[in-house]
């Protein structure tokens, strides 16, 4: 990487420089360069004449011709590729899969049911994203609780949900804690604050998850078939790229950590194509413009001076080991399941619908028969069309 | 006038002695003419040709907010209904309903305001109605606002009216009402530079009919956005519509904000902009009419109504040079529908909003 041109990297296969010559970048702009995202399109395109690199994955297909499966874990990203008519716009061998990259989609339903009992209990108070309220639960969601009277209220920041705790001394506040390492840290701020301060009515349900295991156990399924990761641009800029060493490691994929405009996803894919070639599995960083090479050691710090890994139940993947977190022993007066006890009785999957399958790239949105006929964006049956990260509503907003 | 303390009580609504004062001291004193000061039971209005009728209810939260309040949303975006539909905006009514224990004071500067967007619309508020319910009935203050417009000979403008060819162009940089009632959101604020564009519409539109009156549909991208609009108009009128990203005029603090908030930009509200859909070749005069005018100074055409046989995002027209010859047609399966080409030359969906909409955003 040419440390100097931040996120810009020309690569061994002199890969187009960007545009301008001036060397500050507009964060957003520069990087939906449409000269930019050409170039680098049909370099990804003419690789292909050459023939495709013998990946230890490559797979395929029906028609004889082999391709490659890129796999981007980040809902972000999902969003991003079809916002900008990325996907049909590669070649036809290089396919994208979207993988477990929204939070909200991940969360297992046992979880949203408990949350959705702890909304409805007497004197409680439930703060979440706006995501979450529309998700269905197992017998209800968390709209439906609102309108049947529970106090459910929607933030942007943990510290609204603080804050809202101090304001209503008399009233316990449940925090729904979903998301991946880039929103724990901010939970941990609210935890550690709500203990200095004495707020004793601020609770957290932490379901939050770690992506790293839920990698690695992706890798490990048999019935996958990636050749390479786009790894989460803001996820990477808290745990840093060494957190994917391992992956790249042990089942050679390459993982390349990427940006969210149209130039820095093109720009990655043909670095995961740079190591394809050179038959390398290694991490690089395209979204260094987000992203040290420690990462964050402040906010994992913090993370974990709150939280501790624990076992968790992820949509589509199932129990994976030590890849949830859940508050450390001091902390356990702020924790929701401890304190309030829901008893969530029997939780189950939204009949006929496959976001599990979808969010570990087994299905794509147009296989499900519920897709954009009974489930659509008004009346979501799974959560993978209710988030704005959600890999259904990527399809049904920009794809259809 | 009233001294700060002073607020509405639910006695201001028995229709006594203290509606009365309340009329008189703050509605009457801000928005009268002689119309409405003879309070009589109904205005009585003198008015020929084909008219265009239309109400508007504002629920907006905060009802301060740069660039506004609720009086001039209240007041433009009734006039800009008419406006789009080709009418001259004429006469308004308002209605009011206040929460028990709403500040006099505010209500002063909220129809002060309304006084001077009326002026600026040249319209008259010729009726009103003054309600007050208990505290927690009503956030503040409502007001639902109905318009008459004449419509001049020889306009005919419907959003059924729009045809395979015609251009699509938008009055000015899009988004900035919504993002700037967005960042002054309990729970959200965040500071940026930007205003509501909510203005009256009405003496832009005049100049519009005057350089070209064949205007074949129009209308205002409030509520649900551009996206919205586009798809009410491909729906109504039986066509495909295709728009280029790189052509919509947009602040950089609008951008910014949309990244980050995670928002689409084209389902932003809007409550001072217009698209209008001519035949290609009146395309320009349009524009030079609405660039002379201080509301479409950024006017731009943005799009244009497919043709048939044009329709479909597997045409080859919507790839990419790098990929065109190598992807394999994917076929067409449109009709109605509303298409943006991307920066990556690629086009893409652009659905009817659904599931997300940013509630109480006029």
């Amino acid at each position: 990487m040419d440390s100097s041109r931040p996120g810009i990297s020309t690569g061994d296969a002199g890969l187009p420089e960007m545009s301008r010559a001036t060397p500050r970048l507009d964060f957003v702009d520069d990087f939906r360069e449409s000269a930019d995202a050409i170039r680098l399109l049909k370099s990804l395109t003419e690789r292909a004449a050459a023939g495709l690199p013998a990946a230890g994955r490559t797979h395929a297909t029906d028609g004889g011709a082999t391709e490659l499966k890129v796999m981007e874990v980040c809902g972000t990203h999902t969003m991003a590729i079809s916002r900008h008519g990325i996907r049909q716009t590669l070649p036809p061998w290089l396919k994208l899969i979207s993988g477990p990259g929204c939070p909200v989609c991940v969360t297992a339903n046992r979880d949203i049911d408990a949350f959705i009992e702890m909304a409805q209990l007497p004197g409680v108070i439930a703060a979440t994203f706006g995501d979450m309220l529309k998700v269905p639960g197992t017998r209800t969601g968390l709209a439906e609780a609102r309108s049947s009277g529970a106090d459910v209220r929607v933030v942007y920041s943990t510290l609204d949900a603080l804050q809202i705790a101090r304001d209503n001394p008399g009233r316990r506040v449940v925090f729904f804690g979903v998301g991946f390492e880039t929103t724990a840290p901010t939970v941990a701020a609210a935890l550690i604050e709500a203990q200095r301060s004495g707020l004793e009515n601020f609770l957290v349900h932490s379901v939050h998850k770690l992506v790293p295991p839920a990698l690695a156990a992706l890798c490990a399924s048999p019935e996958m078939a990636m050749d390479a990761f786009l790894c989460p641009g803001h996820v990477s800029a808290i745990i840093g790229p060494d957190a994917y060493r391992p992956v790249a490691a042990e089942h050679g994929l390459p993982c390349v950590i990427a940006g969210f405009e149209p130039v820095d996803i093109l720009l990655s894919l043909n670095m995961i194509m740079d190591q394809l070639e050179a038959g390398k599995a290694g991490v690089a960083v395209q979204y260094s413009r987000g992203v040290r090479p420690q990462g964050n050691p402040a906010a994992m710090e913090l993370l974990y001076s709150v939280f501790e890994p624990c076992d968790a139940d992820w949509r589509g993947l199932g129990r994976i080991p030590a890849s949830g977190l859940m508050l450390r022993e001091e902390f356990l007066p702020h924790d929701a399941q401890k304190v309030l006890e829901v008893d969530t009785g029997y939780s189950r999957e939204p009949r006929g619908c496959i976001c599990g399958q979808i969010l570990t790239g087994r299905k794509r949105p147009p296989e499900c028969g519920l897709f954009a006929g009974e489930c659509n964006p008004d009346h979501p049956v799974g959560p993978c069309m209710v988030s704005s990260e959600g890999t259904c509503a990527a399809y049904f907003h920009y794809e259809m | 006038m009233s001294g700060p303390e002073d607020t509405v009580r639910l006695a201001h609504g028995g229709g006594g002695r203290l509606t009365r004062e309340l009329v008189g001291d703050v509605f009457a004193r801000a928005l009268g003419n002689p119309i409405l000061n003879r309070m009589d039971d109904a205005a009585t209005l003198e008015l020929q040709g084909r008219l265009a009728f239309t109400i508007d209810s504002h629920v907006v939260s905060p009802l301060f907010f740069p660039g506004g309040d609720i009086g001039r949303l209240s007041l433009t975006g009734t006039v800009n209904d008419l406006a789009v539909m080709g009418a001259a905006p004429l006469y308004i009514s308002a209605g009011f309903i206040i929460e028990d224990g709403f500040a006099i004071a505010k209500l002063e500067r909220i129809a002060q305001s309304m006084r001077a967007a009326a002026r600026e619309a040249r319209v008259q508020v010729v009726a009103g109605d003054t309600k007050v319910v208990e505290q927690g009935a009503a956030d503040g203050l409502f007001i639902t606002t109905s318009g008459i417009g004449v419509i001049p000979a020889g306009v005919h403008i419907s959003a059924a009216g729009a045809r395979p060819g015609d251009a699509v162009i938008l009055s000015g940089s899009l988004g900035d009402h919504g993002i700037a009632i967005l960042s002054q959101r309990e729970g959200m604020k965040f500071d940026v530079e930007l205003k509501s564009d909510c203005a009256p519409l009405g003496e832009m539109v005049r100049q519009m009919l005057e350089a070209t009156p064949r205007i074949h549909a129009m209308r205002d991208p409030t509520r649900g956005g551009l996206a919205a609009l586009l798809n009410e108009i491909a729906l109504a009128a039986g066509v495909s519509i295709e728009i280029d990203e790189a052509a919509i005029p947009m602040r950089a603090e609008v951008r910014g904000a949309c990244e980050l908030l995670g928002l689409d930009p084209l389902i932003l509200a809007n409550e001072g902009k217009l698209v209008a859909f001519v035949a290609s070749q009146d395309a320009e005069r349009l524009l030079e009419a609405m660039h002379s005018h201080p509301l479409g100074t950024g006017a731009a055409v943005i799009g244009r109504v497919l043709r048939p046989g044009e329709t479909g995002p597997g045409d080859d027209a919507s790839r990419s040079p790098a990929t065109a010859a190598a992807t394999p047609d994917t076929g067409s399966r449109s009709r109605n529908r509303v298409y943006a080409r991307t920066v990556m030359g690629s086009r893409r969906v652009v659905q009817m909003p659904a599931g997300e909409q940013l509630p109480r955003i006029c």
